[in-house]
């Protein structure tokens, strides 16, 4: 490709070679920059769509009345976490209910703020096992809002929801977890 | 001995247009151009990595030597595990290899220097600040990172002891130093291989570089992305990471191990180049199936961005997922195997001999493969739940990492010093290198996978008493191979003061352009193209 007479002009092409190669490099390094962000959106899409980490709907949904499915008894538990540093006491209830698949429920949540200031809770729940996540419909849930008390405030927030007529048959136990946060900074003023 | 060559030590004056390299004292490295003179910036800035970052792995090892807490605090501990493998994985391992292709490639491929000049020194020059930033923090208020090196959120996020920002700059600038040598690479190879040389006729070292220059574009990028995510979930209030504001922790560790994976395969192809080049040297053959290797290396980085779950078998993902990534992971075996069984049949009925280059070489090939196969034993899903986060897990990446990577490091080291130095290095002292190496590096990791399959889990200060007698064999092998490498160091500065005369050319079964030139090698090398010899392959 090169000859030694050449030369001069060589190093001439070499250089804006270098240039162009370079210069691709380059796009394809803020793409893969970029790419790392994309991730985050194809992530939540993905997670929808497979029910993949026990997410649940973010919004409510409307009961859908295709009839119940009284064959069929799920057991539906409620488990409550506090994250770090949240000193509120919260719990379910009750700790389980029986439900028919289709058929509507309405639990109850307590939550007390024992501290001595005012704070911004949220909620954030997910279920287990995560395949049966996208069965698990939630009509009212108070993890679709943030949720402030003031000192010593204490409070029952309702869940309201059904379980999907097309659950999967080998399930008979969802365990729906939800996890607090205080969201004091972050919260919507 | 011959004495056809002509030696020219680095600071005889040329008979050229050049003026650069006139310069003398620290100006003459701050401001250099010159390939050999970063490649060797590059190779002893990753020893005085590899020391310090085994420093710190001595004092891990002085803390297990027995059980209960003696000598350092858990929290220290954990900066302790945290620094380590990242200055051995950033500072250590791939400045070594950048090293390795800044000296050898323009040589290999007949080029004057590499393409981007300039944009080689900042590479180099923007290292050492990050690195300052990254030890630094030892000596703030916060103390160094102490999430792992893995810096999974929310432990480098909510639960951060406050490092989280250094750590961020010191990885953001060490991405930028290792994309700026990947771009090098890339333009250097595409754009200056003396005439004639195509790619099927490139050297395999080239082609190693060449494919893994590409991984390091395409994943260090998304390695900067994540970590910034990271700085503005612990400074910004935002919530990639943070499950309160939508965000999802998991989702931290598929994104950094969509980077980390291919990473590993960055740490470990180029040693598969170094060691496809010395074993055909001593074996007196030809690199038995050159093409099949060509294919195996591209086939192993294009499956390293889709097994990157793997690492994440407990994370309680679905069954399909599971399998998916457990087959996808397994079949990287069978391109591995290609080249062990291609290093091996280069061996076969060869004339070998066993230079200290050879020695680590074969020592590379058989415990780089005990590597591999307890790798294997980690992919099958089942059985991860039990090996995962334990020592068994230590033992298989250090024996990928040091008695493969290193090991590679070292051959290719004892290979070209004489091309470096013009002089041979002391076999004697050598020779004390490679069997206390040996010996201890195997007395350091061996036992490992037992206490890993007993259950004893990584990254904790204290451990049951029933793991108390393999723990002070490791930490003996840990000590011994860190003493070890103090001799390394002697050869090397031995080697440059002294030493009987190197020969253009000082191994006979030796091949490629860099055995062309004198050594040590002219500060400047290949001005015009070579001609290749028509049955060079």
């Amino acid at each position: 490709m090169h000859t030694g007479t050449e030369q001069k002009a060589n190093n001439q092409d070499k250089r804006s070679d270098n240039g162009k190669v370079t210069k691709k490099l380059v796009l394809i390094v803020f793409a893969m920059f970029g790419f790392g962000f994309a991730l985050v959106p194809l992530y939540d899409v993905f997670c929808d769509i497979t029910g993949l980490n026990g997410k649940t709907n973010g919004v409510g949904v409307v009961y859908a009345d295709d009839g119940i499915d009284t064959s069929r008894t799920v057991t539906v538990q409620f488990i409550t976490r506090s994250a770090k540093a949240i000193p509120w006491q919260f719990e379910p209830v009750i700790n389980e209910i029986k439900v028919h698949p289709g058929e509507m429920k309405f639990v109850n949540f307590y939550a007390k703020n024992e501290s001595q200031r005012a704070i911004v809770g949220q909620a954030v729940p997910s279920v287990s096992p995560g395949i049966a996540a996208g069965y698990f419909q939630k009509i009212e849930c108070f993890c679709f809002t943030q949720q402030p008390l003031q000192a010593g405030e204490e409070v029952e927030m309702g869940l309201q929801f059904y379980v999907d007529l097309e659950l999967p048959e080998e399930i008979t136990t969802l365990t729906l977890s939800y996890t607090l946060y205080d969201i004091s900074d972050k919260a919507d003023s | 001995m011959t004495t056809d060559t002509v030696n020219e030590s680095l600071d005889d004056a040329h008979n050229d247009d050049h003026h650069d390299h006139k310069m003398t004292g620290i100006k003459r490295w701050l401001y250099t151009t010159n390939h050999k003179d970063i490649g060797t910036l590059y190779l002893w800035f990753s020893f005085i990595m590899l020391l310090t970052g085994g420093a710190l792995a001595m004092v891990i090892r002085a803390e297990l030597f027995q059980p209960g807490l003696q000598i350092v605090e858990p929290d220290f501990f954990n900066q302790l595990t945290t620094t380590h493998g990242l200055i051995m994985v950033f500072g250590a391992i791939m400045p070594a290899f950048t090293g390795f292709a800044n000296w050898m490639l323009p040589m290999m491929i007949g080029a004057p220097d590499m393409a981007l000049p300039r944009m080689n020194n900042w590479s180099f020059w923007i290292l050492p600040f990050a690195f300052a930033i990254l030890i630094g923090s030892f000596f703030m208020e916060s103390g160094a990172p102490n999430f792992g090196w893995t810096f999974y959120a929310p432990l480098s996020t909510t639960y951060s002891n406050g490092s989280t920002a250094f750590f961020v700059f010191a990885v953001h600038i060490m991405g930028i130093s290792s994309i700026m040598g990947a771009i090098n690479i890339v333009v250097t190879i595409m754009n200056l291989r003396a005439p004639g040389m195509t790619y099927m006729k490139m050297p395999l070292f080239v082609w190693t570089f060449f494919i893994t220059a590409y991984l390091l574009i395409a994943v260090m990028p998304v390695l900067a992305g994540v970590v910034t995510m990271l700085l503005t979930d612990t400074y910004f209030g935002t919530s990639f990471f943070d499950a309160a504001g939508g965000g999802d922790p998991v989702m931290f560790q598929h994104i950094f191990w969509f980077f980390g994976h291919p990473e590993v395969y960055i740490m470990i192809l180029p040693a598969f180049g170094i060691v496809s080049t010395i074993i055909p040297a001593f074996a007196r053959k030809k690199l038995f199936g050159y093409s099949s290797m060509v294919y195996a290396t591209a086939s192993i980085a294009l499956l390293s961005f889709i097994v990157w779950a793997h690492h994440m078998f407990t994370t309680g993902m679905p069954l399909f997922g599971e399998l998916f990534f457990m087959y996808c992971t397994m079949l990287i075996a069978v391109p591995t195997g290609v080249k062990v069984f291609n290093w091996v049949a280069t061996m076969w009925r060869g004339s070998m001999t066993f230079e200290m280059p050879m020695m680590f070489s074969i020592a590379f090939v058989i415990l780089f493969t005990i590597g591999g196969f307890s790798g294997l034993m980690l992919a099958l899903t089942p059985v991860d739940f039990q090996y995962h986060d334990t020592y068994f897990v230590v033992a298989h990446f250090h024996y990928v990492l040091v008695t493969g990577s290193l090991f590679s490091i070292y051959a290719g080291a004892y290979y070209w010093l004489p091309k470096w130095t013009g002089h041979m290095y002391s076999e004697r002292l050598a020779n004390w290198h490679f069997w206390c190496s040996l010996i201890s590096v195997n007395l350091l990791f061996f036992p490992m996978h037992f206490l890993g399959l007993a259950g004893m889990p990584r990254r904790i200060p204290d451990y049951a008493l029933q793991f108390a007698d393999f723990n002070k064999w490791v930490s003996i092998g840990g000590f011994a191979f860190g003493l070890s490498q103090l001799i390394f160091l002697a050869v090397v500065i031995k080697c440059i003061k002294g030493g009987e005369k190197a020969p253009a050319k000082p191994w006979d079964g030796a091949e490629g352009l860099e055995w062309t030139v004198a050594s040590p090698a002219p500060y400047h090398t290949f001005s015009t193209p070579p001609a290749l010899e028509e049955d060079k392959a």
